[in-house]
């Protein structure tokens, strides 16, 4: 069991000798030349819409990130093109420190999110483990993600105040002798933030995975029983290498959100980015710019981040999907010998 | 043999309780809020004021009819506004997003990567910058105050269409795809009835996400709409917290909220069946 | 990569198009234009207040709709009201792109008249979508003269006066009787007010306070006003922010408050403060104005704290709150504008009865009428054990200075109260807390250059 590391499609049809096709769709394509119309066809109206609703907006965010545009009151002031200024005046400001505080408030809602998601998708999707009221706990599990976020934080509010019920609690049994100030300390704030972005949205990935798992061949888990797997070795073996494609997706767009986090700390902190701008984000700091209209400083860090994001991405994906690429490669290698 | 059957099931015992306590205390934490929602409801104004309780109060009444028959918040209009724009969000979202990504999934064809590539930098472009000259968009094609504006930018959905597509090369086996061109069928068809019922669980998921995130969308809408009766259920909580202070009346702005979750909640519960019907279903038909 | 590569520059070449043909517009508006007889008067507001007010007290009214969205006069203009909450500044946004779009806009579709609060008045006030309400409206001094001063101050620039309002909001000094019983010796108002007549005698009390047991003030913001409406230049000239030494003695009190332990750190508006109104609250007391004692203050004290309140005129003379009306450039409908104003703040009886309505009670703004309800013997609020409350506005309104407003005052009011929470909270020094202010305010206003502090 130990050099085999995943149990794939291509290994159930060699070890059954089933005949389900699984195998790679781009022998398949290959083949199929002329069915190309049809790509573009299916992908127009995607296009066309985007090309209508978001292109123009989009496109003058970067344009204008290259102008002193904003508004004084309502006068317009610009747009002068100003070259690189406006980059050059957001690398002189505290930017670093706001990518920092993204990527700490991002990380620490992450890393409970994902891993409570993959053991609840594990559990909720294993046939083997009876769980009384399984429908029910799938419901409840998501319904944080059902409040709105200003509705939610108004929650958080009352219960972490100076006066809330948890501070009542610390102080009434003993583990405080004051009551602690969350909202006033920078990991009181940044981890009511993290919490919170926890609650709103483990639910939601868990949803995501259970759905992944789900469209796994049950063939695989029959093989996989069949072979003796326990119930670790199937989630290492099967669930996760099959749901890979979804795993990168949860990564990256957990990544994006991660990097473009605005609601919950702007309303938690009321805009100000916690204590001393320990919690501001990229996105709260680019909302400060959009008071005045400042579409030049706005649209410059739009496009930065947007880069650092891009590049993020990019990496994340190409190295899994790489990964995933080389390891059949090498299968298929195998198979040849 | 019977000592190793002994062992697994001890160790299923105890993966169930753990199961049991994780799901227990998660379900505490996500069911609390729900409650002081439900609590605050009850509430009078200046009780809210003052901080939490997880004692009911005794005005749910009196916040349900004054909620009722506060001319300015037209909740029905609200609730059914909310129902249109949400539900064509998500229907319109899910099906543009699958079909765009059968299309870079199924086919090759000489700008594909390109066209992927592209779909994944408008999802990684931060839109806030965006959202005025959106709203200057729109009023130059005179949709300000429709619901068009904000229906119909969901067909372009990066981040439905990249789930899709990632859903795909793990669950969409291109043989079944193959098996139903032998039957003869057309591209549309084979899309239609045989590619979206494999999708089901995946446009199930995206589609409660599609609709809960349109349904508690404020900020494009607020720009958007500016007729009462055409407002959406956050416009109208908004409108409610932004009234002066003769009116100003948190006990109503907690049963509006309140009012606002009942309908996503069943929502949600009609599509989650549909997360475990679609696996039967595709099952069945390999 | 290369695809990537042609991807932006495709982007880029499009972006550089819509840029070409997309900054025509400058946001001037040509001359001064304004008409008569139009059929349709828009009027933009962010919540129903001015609505409920012009429905129930204008003359001009004769029907409106069941769903309130529109109101039919008499002469048979149709009044339609579009609302907008300012939520994340949602009412500035749109009422922005109207205002600049205006020009264009079809005659029925413009903008006729919209409110502005005190705050960002000047915004407006400051630019040439606002009308002249005696040249271009046509009211005249003698109407506006019983108004106060302080409520024209607010929305003139360079001596034009181009708003008005109903409403006046001076402030005072709210303190429970049991508390000042117990640290001063007496509740009468005129003893309290002598033992808080300034701001050092001010401190004195609330050392004293705080030996018995009680606190001064709840929270940070309490005082800031009443340090802010007095101060002795605007807060912006050119491009040079000037902090006012009369914010940096806010600063050193609070900071010294909340150190020696005689606030209890709240700010405005949170369930902290909103409690220490309540019946268990040990703070001597809170500055409120008008709108806020018998709504909000009686509200948070609850049954057992009714009769256990009373005014004072406090250390300094301040406002908090009011609504402006202001007529919008291009307006087709200047004679109703003109009569609702002329109606609605300029007409004494109209005004005095908003006052007495039981319902509303908002001090308005006529001097001679609140002088009449200041001196009716009858008038009276139980709520402050029997105190005539208005007699006391009425002597404070007129001695609110707001000549020294600034187009800058959300903006500056905001961010330092914001940046000093850190500095009273002990997370920062004071040079950090400056320098976060400084930060801020560049970011909210990128024309500022300097930022100028007292030495």
């Amino acid at each position: 069991m130990k050099n085999r590391v995943s149990i794939t499609a291509d290994d159930v049809m060699r070890d059954s000798g089933t005949e389900i096709s699984m195998s790679d769709t781009k022998t398949v394509k290959n083949k199929k030349v002329d069915y190309s119309k049809w790509g573009y066809i299916f992908i127009l109206p995607f296009f066309i819409t985007f090309a209508i609703f978001q292109l123009i907006p989009l496109a003058s965010t970067i344009y204008y990130s290259f102008f002193e545009y904003y508004r004084s009151g309502l006068r317009d002031i610009g747009p002068t093109f100003v070259g690189l200024d406006n980059y050059k005046t957001l690398f002189e400001t505290d930017l670093p420190k706001y990518m920092g505080n993204t990527f700490i408030l991002w990380l620490m809602g992450f890393l409970p999110q994902i891993t409570v998601s993959l053991i609840l998708a594990a559990w909720f999707t294993d046939v083997r483990l009876r769980i009384k009221g399984k429908q029910l706990f799938k419901v409840i599990i998501y319904m944080p993600n059902l409040i709105m976020a200003s509705a939610f934080s108004m929650l958080f509010f009352a219960l972490f105040s100076d006066i809330g019920p948890v501070n009542s609690f610390l102080v009434d049994s003993g583990i405080l002798s004051k009551p602690y100030r969350f909202l006033a300390e920078v990991w009181g704030t940044r981890g009511l933030v993290a919490s919170m972005n926890f609650l709103m949205w483990f639910g939601n990935t868990t949803i995501i995975l259970m759905a992944a798992v789900m469209g796994i061949n049950p063939s695989l888990f029959e093989a996989a029983e069949l072979d003796g797997c326990n119930h670790r070795e199937t989630f290492f073996y099967i669930t996760l290498p099959n749901i890979k494609p979804i795993l990168v997706y949860v990564f990256i767009t957990s990544m994006i959100g991660g990097l473009q986090m605005f609601d919950v700390p702007q309303i938690l902190t009321d805009g100000t980015g916690g204590p001393d701008r320990t919690s501001m984000t990229i996105i709260m700091y680019l909302n400060k710019h959009l008071f005045n209209k400042n579409y030049g400083m706005a649209g410059a860090l739009s496009v930065v981040l947007f880069v650092v994001c891009a590049i993020l991405c990019l990496c994340v994906y190409f190295s899994m999907n790489g990964e995933d690429n080389g390891k059949s490669k090498k299968r298929r290698d195998r198979d040849k010998l | 043999m019977y000592a190793l059957k002994q062992r697994e099931i001890t160790e299923a015992k105890i993966r169930t309780v753990a199961a049991y306590v994780l799901l227990t205390v998660l379900s505490f934490l996500c069911l609390f809020f729900f409650y002081i929602l439900l609590i605050n409801s009850t509430r009078e104004h200046v009780d809210i004021q003052k901080g939490f309780s997880a004692i009911p109060g005794a005005a749910f009444i009196k916040n349900l009819t004054n909620v009722a028959h506060d001319a300015n918040v037209p909740i029905f209009n609200g609730i059914v506004n909310s129902l249109i724009v949400s539900s064509f969000s998500a229907i319109l979202s899910c099906y543009f997003s699958a079909l765009t990504a059968y299309g870079l999934y199924a086919y090759d064809f000489r700008l594909k990567k390109a066209a992927f590539i592209f779909i994944m930098l408008i999802l990684v472009m931060p839109t806030q910058v965006s959202a005025l000259g959106f709203l200057r968009l729109i009023t130059k094609m005179n949709m300000e105050d429709t619901f068009f504006p904000l229906i119909l930018p969901s067909i372009a959905a990066p981040s439905v269409f990249y789930f899709m597509y990632s859903y795909m090369q793990s669950s969409l086996p291109m043989s079944l795809v193959e098996a139903s061109r032998i039957d003869g069928a057309s591209e549309f068809r084979t899309f239609n009835s045989i590619v979206l019922p494999v999708m089901k669980p995946a446009m199930a998921v995206q589609a409660i996400f599609a609709f809960v995130t349109s349904w508690n969308n404020y900020f494009i809408p607020a720009l958007v709409l500016s007729t009462q009766k055409k407002k959406t259920l956050p416009i109208l909580i908004a409108s409610l917290r932004s009234a002066d202070f003769l009116k100003f009346d948190m006990g109503k702005v907690y049963m509006l909220i309140t009012i606002a979750i009942v309908p996503i909640i069943f929502v949600y519960i009609l599509l989650s069946k549909f997360i475990v019907e679609g696996v039967t279903l595709g099952g069945v038909k390999e | 990569m290369k695809k990537v590569m042609k991807v932006g520059t495709a982007l880029l070449l499009g972006a550089t198009m819509v840029g070409l043909t997309g900054c025509g517009h400058k946001n001037i508006p040509a001359g001064v234009s304004v008409s008569n007889g139009g059929k349709v008067l828009n009027i933009w507001c962010w919540n129903e207040e001015f609505r409920s007010r012009f429905n129930d007290f204008y003359p001009g009214v004769a029907e409106v709709s069941s769903d309130k969205a529109t109101t039919t006069l008499k002469d048979g203009t149709v009044v339609k009201w579009t609302i907008n909450e300012n939520v994340n500044n949602n009412y500035q946004n749109k009422l922005d792109e109207a205002l600049i779009a205006q020009a264009k806009a079809a005659a029925d579709d413009k903008i006729d008249m919209f409110l502005v609060e005190a705050d960002y008045a000047l915004k407006y006030v400051d630019s040439d979508y606002t009308l002249d309400i005696q040249k271009d409206i046509g009211l005249t001094k003698e109407e506006l003269a019983d108004q106060y001063q302080y409520t024209k101050d607010i929305v003139s620039v360079d001596g034009v006066q181009k708003g008005t309002t109903w409403q006046a909001t001076p402030g005072l000094f709210a303190y429970r009787r049991s508390i000042a019983k117990a640290v001063l010796g007496t509740d009468d108002p005129d003893k309290v007010q002598e033992a808080l007549a300034n701001w050092d005698k001010f401190d004195e009390v609330a050392a004293k306070a705080h030996d018995k047991g009680y606190k001064m003030l709840s929270g940070f913001d309490d005082s800031y006003r009443t340090f802010s409406n007095n101060v002795s230049a605007p807060w912006v000239t050119g491009t040079t922010v000037n902090v006012d030494k009369n914010i940096m003695r806010w600063i050193e009190q609070t900071k010294a408050y909340t150190d020696k332990g005689y606030n209890n750190k709240t700010s405005l508006w949170d369930d902290g403060w909103a409690s220490d109104q309540g019946a268990d609250g040990d703070v001597f007391g809170f500055f409120y104005s008008t709108w806020g004692i018998n709504f909000t203050l009686l509200g948070n004290a609850g049954e057992k704290g009714f009769g256990d309140w009373a005014v004072c005129y406090g250390p300094a003379p301040y406002y908090w709150g009011g609504t402006w009306l202001c007529a919008a450039q291009g307006t087709d409908n200047a004679d109703d504008i003109k009569d609702i104003m002329e109606q609605l703040t300029c007409n004494t009886e109209i005004m005095e009865s908003m006052t007495r309505d039981q319902e509303i009670q908002d001090y308005t703004n006529t001097i001679s009428g609140m002088k009449d309800i200041a001196e009716d013997k009858n008038f009276g609020s139980d709520f402050l054990g029997g105190e005539n409350h208005v007699a006391l506005f009425s002597e404070t309104a007129e001695k609110i200075d707001m000549s020294n407003i600034s187009p800058y005052d959300q903006g500056c009011n905001e961010l330092i109260q914001r940046a000093m929470k850190d500095y009273f909270n002990g997370n920062v020094d004071l040079d950090t807390a400056k320098q976060n202010f400084e930060t801020s305010i560049k970011e909210a206003y990128p024309e500022i250059t300097d930022v100028a502090w007292p030495t």
